[in-house]
């Protein structure tokens, strides 16, 4: 059954530049603009107001149980559109035909007073998320409970400390009992352990048959969590569908990567009279469906360069960076005899190694194991994404590298 | 799962079942009083106390500066602090009613911001905090005037309906302030200085007599085209009994006066309200 329906929803916002931009700030500004159109004076040809269209001739349809994951630039529409579906502004054009109790969560402790108490806000910002006294006064115990703060009930939340503060605001909102939930980007806020309990609950919502509609930055968790996925650009519903199948597409178009450089010929390529460069090539091997490296991708790098001496003692490094500087790796190949002509090599990054990132490739070809010929610096870049599988956590990894080294656990004595 | 609701957003469709939102909303409505009243004196020691204070003090040297310094004529057989007490008692419930309605918009840009409920609610619950005042105000009042063994007669019964006059009022402009301290943060400026203008142009230290006796003058007329005039020499008779001035003619006049205004704010109100978000 759909729940959710919209029908060619746009949104425009009116930029007012420079020259406008002073103009109506103050009711000075307005009342001489007007004066001045009265009198013919008017600077009505000079004024540029932009239109911009946040939202552009959205179509879409929810059925209920879905969770939706929207995904897109900074800027893309997503706020705009849980704006318009939370009512808080009205569309352009378009309309949305909604069935059921919405809740929304834009913000974590809406409307919460800094002067009142944990016990006043939970009354205050139930209220504001559209629940009810009774309900709130039947989740009240639970609601303390989650938020681990009964010793701090009538104590003013201005003295709360920011992870207090948070987590009761989150569990206010768990305990609502609407229909149709419509978060935004509630994981970016907190520690790790509140991002658990979040998706944690959320999971729960999803169970239990009611719809989800969610924007995040955080693909891993749309991955898990959703089972369709909208991607939004400039303002239009670029692409939805399956989950997978949208994020991979979402990332090809973002991934800021230099998979390959070819050079045709020995005078193009980078180098010197001994050694030039003919290509370097980074080749993901994809697991099927895939179309982007994530931390499971095995990834191949060939190297191909022109030895132009008669003969010579030649050995590769290749430096991987991370996007911060660090080098992770230096990986050298052994040094070999070679007659002038074409050189390759290839290295194999197994999967499961780099962590989730953006990485650098740089190589330099040695002679005699001691003289550095030449160094092709930042030669390639790619990025990992992230991937998880039987977690509940989705925070950022830690570490440069993710090896999945041999690690046993077993019980080892029973205590009776 | 049950749809209790199908809801239809589009441009302009908000206004179909705004009143019955706003019905269903009465709990905020509540809540959001309740938040008003007990932050308005967090972390003072005299607490509520304040509302006695400054009512007193200021009839203190209202009635030194008026009564014993420049020698007013009150009107016959009405202690002039009483008269004053009368006054700054009802004229404290419209400036304080008429400053709160037009930030509260302003200050609960948070919630403009991020939930959606029928925005009249906001200006509607900030009513409270000055009515709550007004209360302990008459309070001292009605001490003071045992003090003075004077005591109101049959005007009494009208009580409710000047209260509700003065809440009229204080929502007919403040409404309008509070749409345009969207947009303009000029009003901001600007509500201080009418409430202080106010204090002098309305008959709250001085009795309207006074005025009677300048019949044919150039401002005679501007004076009585002041709807807080009526309204408060209206509720100074109503507490102090005949002896006190009011010309009941003007009354007529300013309850039009009142209520259209009051319409156009509203409908003002509602015109702009789901634009508040994108100017706030």
């Amino acid at each position: 059954m759909e729940v959710i329906v919209a029908e060619d929803i746009s949104k425009k916002y009116i930029i007012d530049h420079q020259k406008k931009a002073r103009k109506n700030f103050t009711l000075r500004d307005t009342f001489s603009e007007k004066f001045k159109h009265f009198f013919g004076k008017g600077e009505e040809d000079e004024v540029e107001h932009e239109e911009f269209w946040a939202l552009r001739d959205v179509n879409f349809s929810v059925n209920q149980g879905d969770r939706v994951g929207i995904i897109g630039h900074n800027g893309a529409g997503k706020s705009t559109l849980l704006k318009i579906l939370s009512k808080i502004t009205e569309p352009t054009n378009g309309r949305v035909t909604i069935k059921g109790r919405v809740a929304s969560l834009l913000e974590v402790g809406t409307g919460f007073h800094p002067e009142l108490t944990g016990r006043e806000n939970i009354f205050l910002n139930g209220a504001i998320l559209g629940m009810k006294r009774h309900e709130i006064k039947a989740a009240f115990d639970s609601i303390v409970d989650f938020a681990g703060v009964d010793k701090f009930l009538d104590t003013p939340v201005k003295r709360y400390s920011s992870g207090m503060y948070v987590r009761l605001g989150f569990a206010i909102s768990a305990h609502l009992s609407p229909e149709i939930l419509i978060i935004d980007e509630v994981l970016a806020v907190g520690d790790a352990d509140f991002q658990k309990k979040c998706l944690g609950k959320m999971r729960d919502v999803s169970e239990s048959g009611r719809t989800i509609l969610f924007v995040s930055h955080n693909l891993a968790a749309v991955q898990s969590l959703c089972n369709r996925a909208f991607y939004f650009e400039h303002g239009r519903l670029k692409l939805q569908g399956d989950t997978t199948h949208v994020v991979n597409n979402y990332l090809s178009h973002v991934a800021k990567t230099t998979l390959e450089h070819t050079w045709e010929t020995p005078e193009e390529g980078p180098g010197t009279d001994e050694v030039r460069f003919r290509s370097i090539r980074v080749k993901p091997a994809y697991a099927s469906g895939k179309l982007y490296i994530d931390v499971t991708t095995p990834i191949k790098v060939h190297i191909e360069f022109w030895n132009m001496a008669e003969r010579a003692d030649l050995n590769l490094s290749l430096h991987l960076y991370a996007f911060t500087g660090e080098c992770i790796f230096n990986v050298g190949t052994t040094s070999q005899s070679f007659d002038k002509g074409l050189v390759s090599a290839t290295l194999d990054i197994p999967g499961n190694f780099l962590n989730d990132g953006s990485y650098v490739i740089s190589v330099m070809v040695v002679k005699d194991t001691s003289t550095v010929l030449y160094q092709l610096a930042e030669a390639v870049s790619f990025e990992v994404e992230d991937h998880r599988e039987g977690v509940t956590w989705y925070g950022k990894w830690p570490g440069y590298v993710r090896p999945q080294f041999n690690f046993q656990i077993s019980q080892s004595e029973v205590l009776v | 799962m049950a749809h209790s609701e199908e809801v239809i957003i589009e441009a302009g469709h908000g206004a179909k079942n705004y009143w019955r939102d706003l019905w269903k909303n009465r709990e905020l409505l509540l809540i959001l009083s309740r938040r008003d009243l007990s932050v308005r004196y967090k972390q003072t020691v005299v607490g509520a106390g304040w509302a006695v204070i400054r009512p007193f003090a200021t009839m203190l040297v209202m009635v030194f500066v008026f009564d014993k310094v420049a020698k007013f004529k009150g009107d016959e057989g009405i202690p002039y602090p009483l008269m004053v007490l009368a006054g700054i008692t009802i004229w404290n419930f419209f400036s304080t009613t008429f400053t709160q309605i037009s930030h509260s918009i302003l200050l609960n840009s948070n919630l403009v911001t991020k939930t959606y409920f029928p925005r009249l609610i906001m200006p509607l619950s900030s009513v409270v905090v000055g009515f709550v005042d007004f209360i302990i105000s008459i309070v001292l009042y009605v001490l003071i005037a045992i003090w003075y063994k004077h005591f109101p007669s049959w005007q009494l019964l009208l009580f409710p309906a000047f209260v509700l006059l003065t809440l009229a009022a204080s929502l007919a402009f403040g409404l309008f302030f509070a749409v345009m301290n969207v947009r303009f943060r000029d009003i901001a400026q600007l509500i201080p200085f009418i409430v202080q203008i106010g204090f002098y142009a309305c008959p709250i230290a001085y009795s309207s007599s006074m005025v009677e006796s300048n019949q044919g003058a150039w401002w005679y007329d501007l004076y009585y085209l002041n709807p807080m005039v009526s309204i408060i020499d209206g509720f100074k008779w109503c507490l102090l009994g005949d002896g006190a001035f009011f010309k009941v003619s003007s009354l007529y006049s300013t309850i039009g006066f009142t209520v259209a205004v009051l319409g156009i704010s509203i409908y003002y109100f509602r015109k702009e309200e789901n634009s508040f978000v994108d100017y706030i």
